[in-house]
């Protein structure tokens, strides 16, 4: 995997940051990737960001795999460290990209502030529905019954829908899509680079090591079965939708500014 | 030892010369003459009053400023402006501290350069909002898990609130260090004459492109601080790194060098760091030693034993940390007896205590009740010994 993804990204991968310390099969590799395609096709050099990450495998997609200036933070606090690159140099793209513990769970603060504040920003949120790599504690986002290592009989709390709490929040550019879902993931995260305020992603994951291998042989694992569009779940009926994630994008409405 | 800080006299943007001002509203006046333009903070009292001012200044001087969702994003926000070549600063109380610190951490670890100013309330908890202490002192010295160093400063008056904010930004560009600045809320709160200088020494973080920016040969142990958009692909994190900031996860060579060069970067910079000023008798038999708002108590009371006739003397610690152990024992050679002077506990006692085991008698005044230590219990105590 090294290799191939070092002669296909030379520009923006750092050598000694191989060989990479990602599972086979895990999710965040094409995250990754797609944040690449995205920056080439809107003919951006990834240099020109400021990458901000927390703690959890997922903030190890830029640091210290990125050719470019990373801020690798305590957990659950990028946000807030990238409201402050971002307000000290507003020249300056800023990304935030870590996981759903870091910021749906310890950080959960800062998301919906950053949302509220409008904080031009664009955070990514790789959620695999686990604390991956503290070996699969359940997480605010495991669905209900999957089976985690704090949870060996089921997950009994209900997730958050990121979405809708960044939404709710005031994030005027909201999205979801798989990883699978590779054009769709690129299209978006291009389109957030253009966005003025607070744009966030929520990409799943997937945790082949700490989530699929306890729920995919039940039948509850990741897979695009699992997925529908926004257009798909507007002729679907509650019963139909229950078990699936709606993805695309949620708002786009650009008329309200805070600032 | 030779700071590779930039050193340069610059004009004040501020009016110099005299002033009757608050001391938490010249501590910000004073960040911005030393060349502060970010501020983020969360609103807590004895300290408020620091982030009212700011706001006023950077509207006048292009200064940005955000109130965060907590003290945690505060610091965060500072040390990601920090980044990007900003001088950025925080001001809190005690419970503020506590949240702030698992941060002042990280800044410590990647060497980020800062101020968090301290404006200490009596505690624990949510102890007294209004009401002063001096219980946080060993807080900013052991807070922090993992154990690292820090430099602190502790002010006694409005002048000295101005004159240690200005240096304390010089120290933290030349150490690339969170620097603490603890005053207490009688300092804080304290209307009193000061002087505002027209001119100021002001010190800039060492940068030479392409140098490693996470550890130096130079025997200041300090390295260059890039910022972002240099260029230089920076990897700042808070786990081990190399010198090029690369995480070692698991490297007990690489591990060692980090911790051992984090504590030695100040003791070699004790020449810089540490101030102490003396009263009385250089080398008395009774020495008292006291810090911040409690000096002014023990400096009126000295003024009279001095008038008693006695041999006294008062050390005043204006650096707490690194902790002025020569400057203590030099003071403390001729005494029988050390009366430390201090509103908590007991916390600097202990440090006394241990520099200066086998030779004096050490005691202390200790009050933590939320009142100031007056001159006259001083001296009461002084006089029992």
């Amino acid at each position: 995997m090294s290799e191939r993804l070092l002669t296909q990204y030379p520009e923006e991968l750092r050598p000694e940051a191989f060989p990479t310390t990602f599972c086979p099969g895990c999710g965040h590799v094409p995250l990754m990737t797609a944040i690449f395609e995205a920056y080439r096709l809107k003919g951006l050099k990834l240099r020109d960001t400021t990458f901000v990450s927390g703690i959890g495998c997922a903030s190890w997609i830029p640091s210290p795999h990125f050719k470019a200036d990373t801020l690798h933070t305590t957990h659950g606090r990028p946000i807030a460290f990238a409201t402050g690159v971002k307000l000290a140099a507003p020249q300056r793209r800023v990304m935030v990209i870590s996981g759903d513990g870091d910021l749906a769970s310890i950080g959960g603060n800062h998301l919906i502030h950053a949302a509220r504040r409008d904080v031009p920003i664009v955070a990514i949120c790789a959620n695999n529905f686990i604390y991956g790599m503290t070996g699969g504690q359940v997480a605010a986002t495991t669905p209900l019954g999957h089976i985690t290592l704090t949870t060996p009989w089921g997950n009994e709390e209900p997730p958050f829908d990121l979405c809708k709490l960044v939404l709710a929040a005031g994030a005027r550019f909201v999205a979801r899509w798989y990883v699978g879902h590779r054009r769709e993931l690129i299209e978006t995260i291009a389109a957030a680079l253009d966005h003025e305020g607070f744009a966030f992603i929520e990409a799943i994951s997937l945790c082949p090591t700490a989530h699929e291998r306890r729920n995919k042989p039940r039948g509850m694992g990741v897979t695009k079965d699992l997925f529908v569009t926004i257009e798909q779940a507007q002729g679907m009926t509650e019963q139909e939708l229950e078990p699936k994630i709606v993805c695309g994008r949620f708002a786009a409405d650009s008329t309200r500014r805070n600032k | 030892m030779s700071i590779r800080a930039t050193k340069q006299i610059e004009n004040s943007p501020l009016p110099g010369g005299p002033a009757f001002i608050q001391g938490n509203e010249a501590i910000a006046d004073a960040a911005v003459i030393a060349g502060c333009r970010f501020f983020a903070g969360y609103p807590i009292t004895p300290s408020s009053e620091i982030m009212r001012r700011m706001i006023e200044r950077f509207h006048t001087l292009d200064g940005r400023f955000v109130q965060m969702e907590d003290e945690l994003g505060s610091i965060a926000a500072v040390i990601g402006a920090a980044w990007t070549g900003a001088k950025a600063m925080t001001a809190t109380s005690g419970p503020g501290l506590s949240l702030m610190i698992e941060n002042l951490g990280y800044a410590t670890m990647t060497e980020t350069p800062l101020l968090l100013v301290n404006v200490q309330r009596v505690g624990p908890s949510t102890g007294q909002a209004t009401r002063p202490a001096q219980g946080d002192v060993m807080q900013a010295r052991w807070g922090g898990h993992g154990g690292f160093p820090c430099i602190a400063l502790a002010p006694s008056s409005v002048q000295e609130l101005i004159d240690f904010t200005i240096r304390a930004f010089n120290l933290a560009e030349a150490f690339r260090t969170p620097v603490l600045l603890m005053a207490d809320e009688i300092v804080g709160h304290l209307r009193e004459n000061c002087v505002f200088p027209e001119q100021v020494e002001i010190w800039q973080r060492y940068y030479a492109p392409g140098e490693p920016p996470f550890d130096t040969d130079h025997p200041s142990l300090v390295p260059s601080m890039p910022k972002f958009g240099d260029g230089e692909d920076l990897l700042i994190t808070g786990s081990t790194h190399d010198a090029r900031g690369l995480r070692m996860a698991s490297s007990a060579e690489v591990q060692a060098r980090v911790s051992w060069r984090l504590h030695e970067k100040f003791e070699r910079g004790r020449d810089e760091i540490v101030r102490t000023q003396h009263f009385g008798e250089a080398q008395p038999k009774l020495l008292l030693v006291s810090y911040g708002g409690s000096a002014r108590a023990a400096r009126q009371a000295l003024t009279r034993l001095l008038d008693q006739g006695r041999d006294a003397g008062l050390l005043k610690l204006d650096t707490l940390w690194p902790f002025p152990e020569q400057q203590l024992q030099a003071a403390a050679a001729k005494a029988d007896q050390v009366l430390v002077v201090e509103a908590n506990c007991g916390q600097i006692v202990l440090e006394v205590e241990r520099l200066l085991r086998n030779g004096p008698r050490v005691t202390a005044h200790l009050r933590h009740d939320g009142e100031a230590i007056t001159p006259s219990e001083v001296l009461a105590a002084a006089e029992a010994l």
